[in-house]
């Protein structure tokens, strides 16, 4: 039992964190690089381009797994700031707190990337369709978490702010989700139609697939960055960091 | 061994309701205090005509919304109060460290506050609806969805206020945690009154803002809670 959990507690300790995420880097930095590029270099150069849209469809490239990791960063940040709040971890609390302006980031390069996308496609930059007006809410929600750790002098309780807050925000993303969904059905305009045919040929999907899986492998390396970065400047006056930065470092 | 004598506590009503009464009693002293945000209700919404222009087929369209909004920044203006007068003068770290759970005294704090203004604000909501042209059949969805919508404000206010009750820059950056919060019960209550004045009944979205404040009023006490035990460390 002890020994099956050794793992865990070393690797929960921020300078266990450190030390193994070392490790890791090299590798995380290699898979993102080789699935970026893989997958850049196939959807904008050799997908086919789409009947209706022509080359200005592979934004979608950028644009889709944005949005699948800005959503999925805020359950990031949730589910680290809930183990925080319960067990007290501070790695935990690090991981949010790094991953709070990384998902605010991202919601904000999907909305600029779905802009950029709406004015050869709809003829405008911005409009208030379901989608677009749940990301911007999403935006504000991580600003606020933003925000908030910002407004704080005092380390810890700042975490347990945020994390309530993000729960917060947790349980009202489905509802702000549905609300959206519904008051734009009420008020849907009749000339904007979204081109997402329901099924994509697979020579066009394929790239995609691999964008996904490399911007989930480049959330994961710049998290681990982020987080290794809050470790060092929140533990600067232990021994262990002194030690680093002073280059007696062995392992 | 005897357990040691522990001194009677009074149960849970009678903490709530003391909580509840010397709120209201505080609130009944600085009346000039509690009216401030219904001034600021009604002052604001004036502003509406003189900015857009007094043609009443445009205010009609316009009134719904208008109403809703204004009365979200009125109880979102006195949501700062809630708990930081109190945390000045340091009673709050008196109800954290009181025997009564937490949750309790936040909901006695947050149904005076309702009773304060967000009931105020519901029962003035007919003047403004006259003054911007709402047709007739609009007044009970806009009544109904207001007490309503603005438990719901106050029970999340209570939460962004227990978050930043103790630091600088608080009002702006309360506004910033909980708006994007309200954005369900904007959009329902001020569908209710639309689908009325439209003629279609206005049930189902009324239906929707009862549940998002029954969730609320089960979810955030406790989660005020928690906020205030980790906001009064600011």
């Amino acid at each position: 039992m002890a020994r099956r959990w050794q793992w865990f507690h070393r690797l929960g300790s921020p300078p266990g964190f450190y030390r193994a995420s070392g490790y890791w880097l090299p590798w995380l930095a290699v898979a993102a690089a080789l699935l970026l590029g893989v997958g850049l270099v196939w959807g904008l150069v050799y997908a086919p381009p789409d009947a209706r849209q022509g080359n200005s469809f592979r934004i979608i490239y950028i644009h889709v797994p944005v949005s699948f990791l800005a959503l999925a960063g805020y359950y990031v940040m949730a589910v680290a700031g809930a183990v925080h709040l319960i067990w007290r971890m501070k790695l935990a609390d690090m991981v949010m707190t790094a991953a709070a302006p990384l998902g605010a980031a991202l919601t904000f390069v999907a909305l600029f990337s779905g802009a950029v996308w709406g004015k050869p496609t709809w003829g405008t930059y911005w409009v208030w369709d379901a989608r677009i007006t749940s990301m911007l809410v999403l935006l504000f929600l991580y600003l606020g978490v933003v925000a908030l750790r910002q407004g704080f002098s005092n380390q810890e309780a700042a975490g347990r702010a945020c994390a309530v807050l993000a729960l917060v925000g947790t349980v009202n993303i489905p509802i702000i989700y549905k609300s959206v969904d519904w008051w734009y059905s009420l008020h849907q305009p009749a000339t904007i139609r979204l081109t997402a045919a329901p099924s994509m040929h697979p020579d066009m999907f394929k790239p995609l697939l691999v964008m996904i899986l490399g911007l989930y492998v480049f959330y994961a390396l710049v998290l681990i960055l982020n987080t290794r970065a809050e470790i060092l400047a929140r533990e600067r006056r232990t021994g262990w960091v002194r030690e680093l930065a002073m280059g007696r470092n062995q392992d | 061994m005897a357990a040691p004598q522990l001194p009677e506590l009074p149960g849970l009503a009678a903490g709530y309701g003391a909580l509840l009464r010397r709120d209201l009693q505080l609130a009944w002293r600085q009346r000039g205090q509690a009216v401030n945000p219904l001034i600021f209700f009604v002052m604001v919404t004036a502003l509406v005509p003189l900015a857009v222009g007094p043609e009443p087929a445009l205010l009609t369209r316009l009134a719904p919304g208008m109403v809703w909004i204004m009365a979200l920044l009125g109880t979102l203006l006195a949501a700062d109060a809630l708990f930081h007068e109190d945390f000045v003068d340091g009673a709050l770290e008196h109800l954290v460290l009181s025997p009564q759970p937490l949750w309790l005294l936040v909901l006695a704090k947050v149904t005076a506050h309702w009773l304060v203004i967000g009931l105020p604000i519901t029962l003035l909501s007919p003047l403004l609806g006259l003054m911007l042209a709402l047709p007739d059949a609009g007044f009970v969805p806009l009544l109904a969805g207001l007490a309503l919508g603005t438990l719901v404000f106050s029970l999340l206010g209570a939460v962004g206020g227990a978050l930043t009750v103790a630091l600088g820059g608080r009002s702006v950056l309360l506004s910033l945690l909980v708006l994007p919060l309200y954005v369900p019960v904007l959009i329902f209550g001020t569908s209710a009154v639309t689908q009325a004045v439209a003629g279609g009944g206005s049930g189902g979205p009324l239906a929707l803002l009862g549940a998002i404040a029954a969730l609320a009023l089960a979810v955030a006490p406790f989660a005020a809670a928690a906020a205030l035990r980790a906001g009064i460390d600011g």
